[in-house]
C-alpha cells in the first residue's frame, strides 16, 4: 500500500465518520461542525487525486459559505444555547433514502473504477481548467451561470413576498 | 532557492520553513500590537506603555502573555466544553495557514509556492468565522452569540468585494500564484492600475478582521466584546493573537497583490525581504491610523456599504480590468 492510498483511507475514514456523527448528533451546531470536519476532509481527498482547484472550491464554497450560512441560519432561529437535544420522527424514511443512495452510489464507483489503483497525478493546472471552461465547456458554463441567476432573482422575490 | 544551497534534505527545508512561519506568526502580532499600542497612544496624545522592559515599555506584550498564560481558565457552566474549547483554535490555525503562501522576497523566502496561491488565501481566510461562530454559541451568552452573528453576516457580506477584487488583480497578472503575481509587477506596481480593487480589498480585509472601523461584532459599549466576552486567559490570548497575526497576514497578502511585492523603487541596494515586511509595516501603521481616526458604522450601514456600494464597483473594476487586458 503507498502513502498515497493510506492517506485516502484515513481522509476517507474520517468524511465516513464525520457523516455518521452529523447525522447522530443530538445538538444542530454540533451536527454542522461535524459537517465541517466531513467537508473539509474531501476537500483534502480532491487535493490527494491532484484536483487543487475542486479541493479548495470546496473549501471556499462548502466551508466558508455554505457551512457558515448554516450555522448562522441556526442561530439565528432555532440553536438553543448551550446543551439541547434534537431528535426526528422520519427515521425510518431516512434510512431507506440513505441506505439506496449508498447502494447506488457504491454500485456506480465500483463499475467506473473497478480494481483500479490510486496512481501518483500530477495536480492538474488551474489554467488548464480555465481554457477548458471558455472553450469547450462555454455553453454549460453560460447555462449554469443562468440557472444561478435564476436562482439569485427567485430567492430575493421569496423574500420580499411579506 | 536559498536554503536549496545548504540543505539537501527536502524534508530538513520543510521543517526549517514551517519553523520559520510559527516564529513569524508569533512575533509579528507582538510587534504590531505594540505598535498599536504607541501609535493609539501619540495619536491620542498620551505615552502609552511605557515601563515594561525599560525602553518606551517594548516589553508589554511580553509582558501580557505572560499574564495571560497565568490566569486562571474559565468555562461558564452553561458553556458547551467541547465547542468552547476548540473554537479559538478555529480561529487561529487559518491564519497561520495564510502565512505558507506569502512571498517575503525573490528566490525562495516563501513557505509555499502555490498553483492557485490567491485562490488558497481566499479559501482559507474565510474559515476562522466558523471559529468565531462555535465561540459565540457555546459561550452560552446572549452578547457572545449576537457578537457571533454580526460576524457572520459581515463576513458573507464583505467577501464578496474581496474575492472580486482579488479576481480583478489575477487577471491582470495573468497568475492566481502569489509569486507569479509579484513577478507579474515587474515593470509597475498593480495599486495604480487596480486603484479601486486595493481600496476594495483593504476595506473588506478591515471588516473580515473586525478591525474598527468595521467592530461591530466586538463592538465594546454593545455588546462587551461579542463572540470573546466568556473567554479568558490563554484562549483569549489566541483570539487576539489571530486577530493581529490577522493584520499582518492580509498586509502581507494587499502588498504582495497590490504594491509589488518585493519590488523596491529609486534604491537597488535594498533586499527584496526588507521591503515586502517595510510595506507590511506601512500598511499596518495604516489600518491601526483608521483605528484612531473613524467612529464604529452602524451595523446596516455595514451591510449597505458592502452589498450597494463595494460589490457594484468591483464588478465594474473587473469589468474595466477586462477590458484593460483585451485593448493593451
Amino acid at each position: 500500500m503507498t502513502g498515497q492510498e493510506m492517506a485516502f483511507l484515513a481522509l476517507g475514514a474520517i468524511a465516513a465518520a464525520g457523516g455518521v456523527a452529523v447525522v447522530t448528533a443530538r445538538n444542530v451546531v454540533h451536527g454542522a461542525l461535524f459537517l465541517v470536519a466531513v467537508l473539509a476532509a474531501i476537500g483534502a481527498l480532491f487535493l490527494l487525486l491532484g484536483a487543487e482547484f475542486v479541493g479548495w472550491v470546496q473549501i471556499l464554497i462548502y466551508v466558508g459559505a455554505i457551512v457558515v450560512l448554516l450555522l448562522f441560519g441556526l442561530m439565528l432561529t432555532k440553536a438553543p444555547l448551550g446543551r439541547g437535544a434534537l431528535d426526528n420522527q422520519q427515521r425510518g424514511i431516512a434510512a431507506i433514502v440513505a441506505t439506496g443512495t449508498f447502494a447506488m452510489l457504491t454500485w456506480l464507483v465500483w463499475h467506473a473504477f473497478g480494481d483500479e489503483r490510486i496512481t501518483f497525478v500530477r495536480a492538474v493546472r488551474t489554467a488548464d481548467i480555465g481554457n477548458a471552461l471558455f472553450t469547450s465547456y462555454v455553453l454549460p458554463f453560460e447555462a449554469v451561470s443562468v440557472l444561478l441567476l435564476a436562482a439569485l432573482v427567485g430567492a430575493i422575490l421569496l423574500a420580499k413576498k411579506d | 532557492m536559498i536554503l536549496d544551497r545548504y540543505f539537501e534534505n527536502a524534508w530538513a527545508i520543510l521543517g526549517l520553513k514551517l519553523g520559520a512561519i510559527l516564529v513569524l506568526f508569533l512575533v509579528a502580532p507582538i510587534v504590531v500590537g505594540y505598535a498599536e499600542h504607541k501609535v493609539l497612544a501619540h495619536m491620542q496624545a498620551r505615552l502609552g506603555p511605557m515601563e515594561a522592559g525599560r525602553f518606551h515599555g517594548w516589553a508589554q506584550l511580553v509582558a501580557d502573555g505572560v499574564k495571560f498564560i497565568q490566569k486562571e481558565d474559565i468555562v461558564p457552566r452553561a458553556a458547551d466544553r467541547f465547542v468552547f474549547t476548540i473554537a479559538p483554535v478555529l480561529v487561529v490555525v487559518p491564519v497561520i495557514m495564510i502565512f505558507l503562501v506569502i512571498p517575503f522576497g525573490p528566490g525562495g523566502w516563501w513557505g509555499e509556492n502555490m498553483d492557485l496561491g490567491l485562490f488558497y488565501v481566499m479559501a482559507i481566510s474565510t474559515v476562522g468565522v466558523i471559529g468565531v461562530l462555535a465561540a459565540g454559541w457555546a459561550s452560552a451568552n446572549k452578547f457572545s452569540l449576537i457578537g457571533a452573528l454580526r460576524a457572520a453576516a459581515q463576513l458573507i457580506a464583505y467577501e464578496l468585494p474581496l474575492v472580486l477584487a482579488a479576481a480583478a488583480v489575477a487577471m491582470q497578472a495573468g497568475s492566481l500564484s502569489l509569486v507569479g503575481i509579484v513577478e507579474a509587477q515587474d515593470h509597475y506596481w498593480f495599486v495604480l492600475p487596480q486603484i479601486a480593487g486595493f481600496a476594495l480589498f483593504v476595506l473588506a480585509s478591515l471588516a473580515e478582521l473586525s478591525r474598527p472601523p468595521f467592530d461591530m461584532p466586538v463592538a465594546d459599549s454593545e455588546i462587551i466584546f461579542g463572540h470573546m466576552t466568556e473567554y479568558t486567559g490563554i484562549k483569549m490570548a489566541m483570539f487576539l493573537l489571530a486577530e493581529y497575526a490577522g493584520v499582518v497576514a492580509l498586509s502581507g497578502v494587499a502588498t504582495v497583490m497590490y504594491l509589488g511585492g518585493w519590488h523596491g523603487f529609486l534604491v537597488g541596494w535594498i533586499p527584496g525581504p526588507v521591503w515586502t515586511f517595510a510595506k507590511i509595516g506601512a500598511l499596518a501603521f495604516f489600518i491601526i491610523w483608521l483605528r484612531a481616526t473613524y467612529p464604529r458604522m452602524r451595523e446596516d450601514q455595514l451591510q449597505k456599504m458592502a452589498w450597494k456600494y463595494m460589490i457594484p464597483v468591483a464588478l465594474a473594476n473587473i469589468l474595466l480590468t477586462g477590458v484593460f487586458k483585451v485593448v493593451f
